[in-house]
């Protein structure tokens, strides 16, 4: 395979079957943090080089019964930190659409090599952004599911209480598909619920309440992109949809409370790698706690490490009540300010991502990345379905428009992508 | 309470007996088979492996909070305690923090000033167990340790109580009420090595409070308190202060060592679980039926058996020797129970204990059979004891165990009593061996005569019925003019 943007970490080999099923004769490629038996699974961690599950994911079994031929580990930024997938310990993805830039993250390499045509559809995973960010970048469609909808068994854990994994595809269609082949109820995953998803996106969208919020569309969105999208949601009101202006006053504290409940999660998440059941091996003539800081600070990359330290604090005695506990509250209040929101409308509209994609090395400084999950992180924290779908260009690269909805409603989200698409194609 | 009162608390871990792990389905009957055979990626803590609540070990749990007289939080949660250790897979362990499964609750021990005494409890929680280290080499060799990850996930339960034991040995009184406890409750197994740990909390009133850890068997609880108190007197006699500190137990030395300076106290990092959802059990307290707990038997066996109240108390203190005597005694309970009674709990345990041995494997059958004997008159309550001793030493060394008849037949310890003209001639013997007790118990020394019964029992080796043997002497005396 002609991997020309670094879009895969391992690709297994080329003369995959098809199966029979829903995904019979589709090459389906898989985010490196879901667990594959016998293909080396890293997270794009030197930590977990040489890693290999000795079993599948469940939803990578769920491909696989469906006939799908997995061809390949997509690359990401490390542990799914990040929003550019140059946080990779093997190098940064680039954006087919520009390889000066980046394709956007943590799910880079499968928004790529579904851009590039590489495969037809991709797994991701989102934790605050983390499908529909580089679907948006890349110019693809990619779904984050309600929290719950699809089991996470085998994907490796950033922050357990944000991420789902999630479809991403050239087409609503596609992620449609894909999306019902992985949703459903798994009783390995205490937190799954019993939701299947056996849709078939529908154009039909008359008198469709969408809510535009004021905080998607202020500073920090580049004019630009919040053109492009508003354009798009007119399109959407001539298909006999209604805007109503809203405003989510918690998304103050929303990218505060994500970071410090991802951070928090990731740090106890993360000290299982300590070299002594997988990845590579301790130095075993050294005490046990210098081992573990010598494989520990040479595996971990800069910005996984930067977490774990602030998510270590974070927790520590003293400080739990001031950001855990904090964070919770904040987190609370973005789920009433959605629930009231969606009391009054179907679906929430906005860009997927306040800019275009950056140029590679361009956000340097790990605050000005943060802040572009401004528009991602308070689906995560509600526990929402989020599509991102294209809706246009900008400098000549994409733009996403995401379109949220209530919790379990992810069909209605499906299509209102759908119509979009449909008028635009 | 009075100045230089002992102030004891514990910390009770035991594991839950049952079929699988805490959050995996991998089997919990680990002691008999190799290092890591009963592992899978959860509780190996492989990357994104998920805990699946075993929903058995929340029943165990609850039983035996029902049967200390516990709430059960209407919402319970369970929490991560972070912290670094080759033994924890996943480096945190899940466990219940601010929001555990039951609080409150009480369990009645027997008082050292008699009486029955309430030791109030906090709180009983679920957690998992860690894996086990083993520590290889030597200072030559190079010391490392190897890993076993069977006990990774066996479910626990922890029982904290309060501050209300005043000495070595009402904690242990409370352990083994405990333990009695769960075992009626059918939730746990103290025969398995390592179910129990316990860490005690101690203080000499008006004092520091100090953590013993570690203590892994019931006799090592009482050693390593009465350690601690002598320790930490001879302090406060030195007019020294008693640091608040964790100690390890060392049972091999019987000795207490600190084991953690201030620097490198824990900070466990608490947060809830987000791969588990809360627990909501409350109304599955109604629908458990408890089955009889201790006092209750102990009561009955006072009623039921007649037993005396110290007797019952041994007896039902033990799932194993209160079924064991209750099996004794079932072919003829109003025959047999008060020479049970005595022959179990005095006797029998004595025996047990001295051989370290455990009741379980022995065949109740056996007991009623020399109860038979004794009741019957056919032996001696001192060859009753050798007759018990040899079924013991052959239990012990996995022979196979004779009858009491048939030890009796081969040992030839039936009393002489049927046949007089044994005991007869002994005593005769006895008599001419001996003149010298003859001509003191002529002159009167009331010895004499006992010695001379002790001369016809050596003869007889033991078996010689006292009553007998007596009247056999007296008439052969009398018969020689005395």
């Amino acid at each position: 395979m002609d991997d020309r943007y670094n879009a895969f970490l391992t690709t297994t080999c080329k003369n995959v079957t098809h199966g029979k099923g829903k995904l019979s004769g589709i090459a389906v490629a898989v985010k490196d943090n879901i667990s594959t038996r016998g293909i080396e699974t890293t997270c794009a961690s030197k930590i977990l080089k040489g890693y290999v599950p000795p079993y599948d994911a469940h939803v990578v079994e769920l491909l696989k019964r469906e006939g799908a031929a997995i061809v390949g580990k997509t690359n990401m930024d490390e542990f799914g930190m990040g929003t550019t997938t140059e946080n990779s310990a093997f190098g940064p993805t680039l954006n087919p659409c520009d390889t000066g830039r980046v394709p956007g993250g943590s799910s880079g390499g499968s928004a790529a090599a579904v851009a590039a045509g590489m495969v037809r559809m991709a797994i991701g995973t989102d934790t605050g952004g983390s499908i529909r960010c580089p679907a948006a970048f890349c110019g693809i469609v990619g779904l984050k599911p309600t929290y719950g909808r699809v089991s996470r068994f085998g994907l490796i854990a950033y922050a357990n209480s944000l991420e789902q994994i999630g479809p991403m595809g050239r087409s609503v269609t596609d992620v449609s598909t894909l999306m019902d082949v992985i949703a459903g109820y798994d009783r390995y995953d205490s937190t799954s619920v019993n939701k299947p998803y056996n849709h078939t996106p529908q154009p039909e969208i008359q008198g469709l309440k969408i809510g535009i919020p004021r905080e998607y569309f202020g500073p920090g969105v580049d004019p630009n992109v919040a053109r492009v999208v508003n354009t798009a949601i007119g399109r959407i009101e001539e298909l006999g949809a209604t805007t109503v202006p809203c405003s989510i006053p918690s998304m103050e504290y929303a990218l505060a409370a994500y970071y410090v409940t991802c951070t928090c999660e990731a740090s106890s998440n993360l000290a299982r790698f300590d070299g002594v059941r997988y990845g590579p091996a301790t130095d075993t003539n050294k005490s046990w706690h210098a081992a573990y800081q010598e494989v520990r600070r040479a595996g971990f990359g800069t910005e996984v490490r930067r977490r774990i330290m602030l998510g270590t604090f974070a927790l520590s005695s003293g400080y739990y009540g001031k950001y855990y506990a904090k964070a919770q509250i904040a987190r609370e209040n973005v789920k009433r300010d959605f629930a009231r929101i969606f009391s009054e409308v179907d679906v929430i509209a906005g860009p997927t991502m306040p800019t275009i994609a950056f140029k590679l090395g361009e956000k340097s400084d790990p605050l000005s990345m943060y802040l572009s999950d401004i528009l991602t992180v308070p689906v995560n924290l509600a526990g929402i379905p989020a599509i991102s779908v294209p809706c246009g260009k900008v400098e000549g690269m994409p733009v996403g428009l995401q379109i949220m909805g209530r919790p379990f409603d992810d069909e209605r989200v499906i299509d209102v992508a759908y119509a979009y698409e449909q008028v635009v194609t | 309470m009075t100045e230089g009162q002992v102030i004891v608390g514990l910390e009770v871990h035991c594991q839950l007996d049952t079929k699988s792990k805490l959050f995996c389905g991998c089997s919990t009957d680990y002691r008999s088979d190799g290092p890591n055979t009963h592992v899978c990626p959860v509780c190996l803590g492989l990357p994104g492996a998920m805990p699946v609540l075993n929903k058995r070990s929340i029943e165990y749990a609850m039983r035996v909070a029902k049967a200390l007289n516990c709430t059960v939080l209407h919402e319970s949660e369970f929490s991560r305690k972070n912290y670094f250790y080759p033994d924890l897979d996943k480096a945190y362990q899940i466990t219940q923090y601010d929001k555990p499964l039951a609080e409150g609750g009480y369990l009645e021990i027997e008082a050292d000033e008699g009486g029955e005494k309430r030791i109030r409890l906090t709180r009983i929680h679920v957690e998992e167990d860690p894996g086990r280290l083993i520590h290889m080499g030597n200072t030559e060799r190079g010391k490392y340790s190897l890993v076993d990850y069977n006990r990774a996930g066996i479910p626990l339960i922890e029982i904290v109580s309060e501050p209300d034991m005043r000495s070595p040995k009402e904690a242990r009184k409370f352990l083994n009420k405990l333990r009695a406890t769960l075992e009626y409750l059918s939730v746990f197994d103290s025969e398995k090595e390592g179910s129990l740990r316990v860490d005690a909390n101690i203080s000499i009133k008006g004092s520091e409070r100090v953590e013993v850890k570690n203590i892994s068997s019931y006799k090592g609880v009482e050693k390593a308190l009465t350690f601690e108190i002598t320790r930490q007197k001879n302090l406060l006699r030195r007019g020294q202060k008693v640091e608040r500190e964790t100690r390890h137990f060392l049972e091999a030395r019987g000795i207490t060592q600190s084991s953690r300076s201030k620097e490198q106290e824990h900070d466990y990092r608490y947060f809830p679980e987000p791969d588990l959802r809360p627990l909501h059990v409350q109304s599955w307290v109604d629908g458990i039926v408890l089955p009889e707990l201790p006092d209750a038997r102990r009561e009955r066996f006072i009623t039921q058996y007649r037993c005396s109240l110290n007797h019952a108390r041994t007896l039902t203190g033990d799932l194993r020797l209160a079924n064991f005597y209750e099996k004794v005694v079932a072919p003829d309970p109003k025959g047999l129970s008060a020479l049970a009674a005595t022959w179990i709990a005095d006797t029998l345990i004595g025996e047990l204990n001295y051989r370290d041995m455990s009741i379980s494997g022995l065949d109740a059958t056996r007991i009623t059979g020399l109860l038979h004997l004794l009741q019957q008159n056919i032996i001696t309550d001192k060859s009753g004891i050798d007759v018990l001793r040899v079924m013991l030493d052959q239990y012990l060394n996995h022979q196979p165990v004779e009858t009491p008849a048939a030890i009796v037949k081969r040992l030839n310890l039936a009393k002489t009593a049927g046949d007089t003209g044994v005991l007869k001639s002994a005593v005769e013997e006895a008599i001419s061996e001996n003149p010298k007790a003859l001509d003191d118990y002529r002159n009167g020394k009331a010895g004499a005569i006992n010695f001379l019964v002790g001369q016809v029992m050596k003869k007889t080796r033991g078996k010689a019925d006292p009553g007998e043997l007596n009247r056999i002497l007296i008439e052969s005396l009398k018969n020689r003019g005395y």
